[in-house]
């Protein structure tokens, strides 16, 4: 049903993959996510929607294989096909609702950090296509991790790049970076931040500290998607919200990251315990 | 004339046995057990059964069906009134209901009409299959879409399938069922043996089944109704959403609504070395509430590994769940707290639950609902040690829906509004079950879901 249409490795460790899902390529914005089940033993793996074609009834993911299920995910190849595909879920994009007069008054910058550089593909493509001042920090560890450099350079006025070690771009992390951008002369109305909870969290701090106000994107535990089991709670302005249904995206300042990372880990244990048993079965006969 | 012998007993999967699996606890009756509890009902010419069956099965008639050994008459019977007899015949509570007014239960035990109604449905499952390859519609038949294929969706497809419809079910998740899938335990009902069968049953009738579609998200009602030819709507999307208590803690780990925790281990089958959905139980388990989902939800964790305890505000007489889950929780091993109430989740200090810190009640004055509310005894707060907490409070229905559908009224707990026929504030667009009552039974879902049924085909004929 869903199958898989291409698939490239962008690092050794992070695949992208073209997926057919015509409905949902059709109904697809930016921001929203759309869960993956790859067989019928696998878990429900939400990841973020990182394009569409809706000429072409597709749909791009963008996955970094962490546990056992997403590895299963990564080792489908072209021709084969996905048990279960659904979305878009959550809710697109806050500057889908802005008018766009307003918004081309604004300067945009996307903090992407590893895997997360994906996710914000789409949201620059969109206000960079719309006429909106758009620039994107791409961190990553290391040179060869790099991710979505060609792409993005497309889609925004302005890419930074910068990684851990300085084996490529600027010598440091996303934050040092913005801070250098700000103290350069560099003003910005909005900052997104896209990546690592960890990375949020300090991403965060660092806007705080320099006066922009901060969208992130929260990827927590999941297993419907749709406001059913309440594995995604977070805490946000001292509120409970379901991640699935009333985000993915959220104010940073006000979400209770140390709380979202305690959640995040919730399954370690088990996890763990699955992946010493996991055997890989795709590929075999199924 | 009747039989005048005790209701004859149903054999069980021993406690102590199924305390460790998932296989299901009552096996149910053999031909000759429910031949001869069928000879003990009355045939009373005012069957009181029938009229406190929410969707009025033909209780007597199918009994006496089961008396001559014409199962597959009694089977007929039931169908006129029921699409889902074999899940019906477990989950129903019928001590409320059918048996609850049997005449025979004034002095004695009512005659087992879920266990007999289970029977037949069973029996006939196992008879050989009927051609089951999907009947196709009519070309040019009318389009109706089914949202959500629960109990209220399977049955009111089974009814516009039947009257030349075609028509689709769109299911957000990835199986069929709703909550016969996600919420209700292998052990009370199972998926394989006994869902499946009733599911492929509304498939043979011609309804097709769209998995993985989020109406609202992927397509909206609009889209369906202007773009994709449906003329008419039947929204039966139950009642998904957990709701929390709002006490300080609910946000450590370990804390899990019964939903997350029922819909890991049913929908995802955590409990299958095979399967890879994590789940997380732990040594201790406290379950908060006291309905159904609250002892669905205990008994697994129970058979996880846990030593369970049921938090409940009120006493025992007050449990809204069946009579026998509570029975068979007890004789699993599962301990009651009644009268207790949360105040607060302790955590330690890496943010896991240590401790559900709660309150001991008392009955107070009856409130509008007739029931005694159980009011706090100053200055009672223990501690009850635990590693997981899982919050059965109830649920409430799905929003997105009513969001994302112009004219669609809801009331003000988030129920759509709809008539008794199930026409919503919308032409063409009807509802039924939990999504419009809130959390019910399945049998009034199924009810419901027939009535709307009857509803849309008038609606389209009229049109």
């Amino acid at each position: 049903m869903y199958e898989i249409l291409t698939k490239e490795m962008l690092t050794p460790n992070i695949c992208r993959m073209k997926v057919s899902a015509p409905r949902l390529a059709k109904s697809a914005k930016p921001g929203q996510f759309l869960i993956v089940r790859a067989d019928e033993k696998g878990e429900r793996i939400p990841l973020t929607i990182s394009d569409y074609d809706t000429r072409e009834g597709s749909v791009t993911i963008v996955t970094q294989p962490i546990g056992a299920s997403t590895k299963d995910i990564v080792a489908f190849e072209p021709g084969e096909c996905f048990s279960d595909v659904v979305g878009p879920l959550g809710l697109a994009s806050d500057f889908m609702e802005i008018p766009l007069e307003e918004l081309r008054k604004k300067r945009y910058i996307f903090i992407a950090g590893g895997v997360g550089t994906a996710p914000v593909y789409p949201q620059a493509k969109w206000l960079h296509s719309h006429g909106v001042h758009v620039e994107v920090i791409i961190g990553a560890k290391t040179k060869d991790l790099m991710i979505y450099e060609q792409e993005m350079s497309q889609v925004c006025d302005k890419l930074h790049l910068c990684t851990d070690d300085g084996s490529y771009g600027f010598h440091g992390l996303v934050t040092a970076m913005l801070e250098k951008l700000v103290a350069d002369g560099a003003h910005y109305d909005q900052a997104v931040a896209i990546g690592p909870m960890i990375m949020m969290k300090f991403a965060t701090l660092t806007c705080r500290k320099l006066g922009i106000p901060v969208i992130v994107s929260l990827n927590t535990l999941m297993v419907d998607g749709t406001g059913m089991c309440g594995a995604c709670r977070v805490t946000v302005g001292g509120k409970t919200r379901f991640a699935c249904v009333d985000g993915p995206e959220f104010d940073g300042y006000e979400v209770d990251f140390d709380e979202a990372m305690r959640r995040q880990g919730q399954y370690k244990t088990e996890e763990a315990a699955t992946n010493e048993h996991h055997i890989c079965r795709i590929g075999r006969g199924k | 004339m009747a039989n005048k012998i005790p209701r004859v007993p149903v054999r069980e999967q021993d406690p102590l046995v199924r305390a460790h699996n998932f296989e299901e606890v009552c096996y149910g009756y053999n031909a000759e057990e429910a031949m001869l509890e069928a000879t003990r009902c009355l045939h009373c010419k005012n069957p009181r059964c029938v009229s406190a069956c929410p969707v009025g099965i033909k209780i007597p008639d199918f009994i006496s069906h089961i008396v001559t050994g014409d199962f597959a008459a009694a089977a007929a019977v039931i169908a006129e009134d029921s699409s889902l007899p074999a899940v019906c015949g477990r989950v129903c509570p019928q001590e409320t209901q059918c048996e609850g007014s049997c005449i025979l239960g004034v002095k004695g035990e009512p005659v087992a009409i879920g266990k007999l109604e289970r029977f037949v449905a069973d029996t006939m499952h196992e008879a050989p299959a009927a051609d089951t390859t999907p009947k196709a519609p009519a070309k040019g038949a009318v389009k109706v879409a089914v949202i959500g294929s629960g109990p209220a969706g399977l049955a009111c497809a089974s009814d516009l399938a039947k009257w030349g419809y075609d028509v689709t079910i769109f299911e957000a998740l990835h199986k069929a069922g709703g909550v016969l899938e996600y919420g209700i335990p292998e052990f009370r009902l199972p998926k394989e043996k006994v869902l499946k069968h009733e599911i492929d049953a509304v498939r043979a009738l011609g309804v097709k089944i769209e998995t993985n579609v989020i109406i609202g998200r992927t397509i909206t009602i609009d889209e369906l109704m202007d773009n994709e030819g449906f003329k008419a709507v039947f929204v039966g999307t139950g009642a998904g959403l957990p709701k929390f208590m709002g006490i300080p803690g609910e946000n450590l780990c370990g804390v899990f609504s019964a939903n997350e925790f029922l819909t890991r281990n049913n929908l995802m089958k955590a409990f299958r070395e095979d399967y890879l959905t994590p789940i997380h139980a732990g040594k201790k388990v406290c379950v908060v509430g006291g309905g159904n989902v609250a002892m669905d939800a205990a008994r697994t964790a129970l058979r996880l590994g846990a030593d369970t305890t049921i938090v409940y505000r009120r006493t025992e007489v007050e449990l809204p769940a069946r009579r026998e889950e509570v029975h068979h929780a007890k004789q699993e091993g599962i301990h009651f707290a009644m009268l207790t109430n949360p105040v607060e989740i302790l955590g330690d200090e890496k943010g896991w639950v240590r401790a559900l810190k709660c309150i001991r009640m008392e009955l107070g004055e009856p409130d509008e609902s007739g029931r005694r509310s159980p009011v706090p005894i100053e200055g009672s707060e223990f501690e009850i040690p635990t590693e997981t907490v899982i919050m059965a409070l109830g649920t409430s229905p799905n929003p997105l829906i009513a969001k994302t559908t112009d004219g669609l009224d809801t009331n003000r707990r988030g129920c759509l509004v709809a008539d008794e026929a199930g026409a919503t504030t919308r032409a063409g667009i009807f509802a039924g079950g939990d999504a419009v009552t809130g959390a019910a039974t399945v049998i009034l879902a199924m009810g419901a879901g027939r009535t709307a049924a009857a509803a849309i085909h008038k609606y389209l004929q009229g049109e």
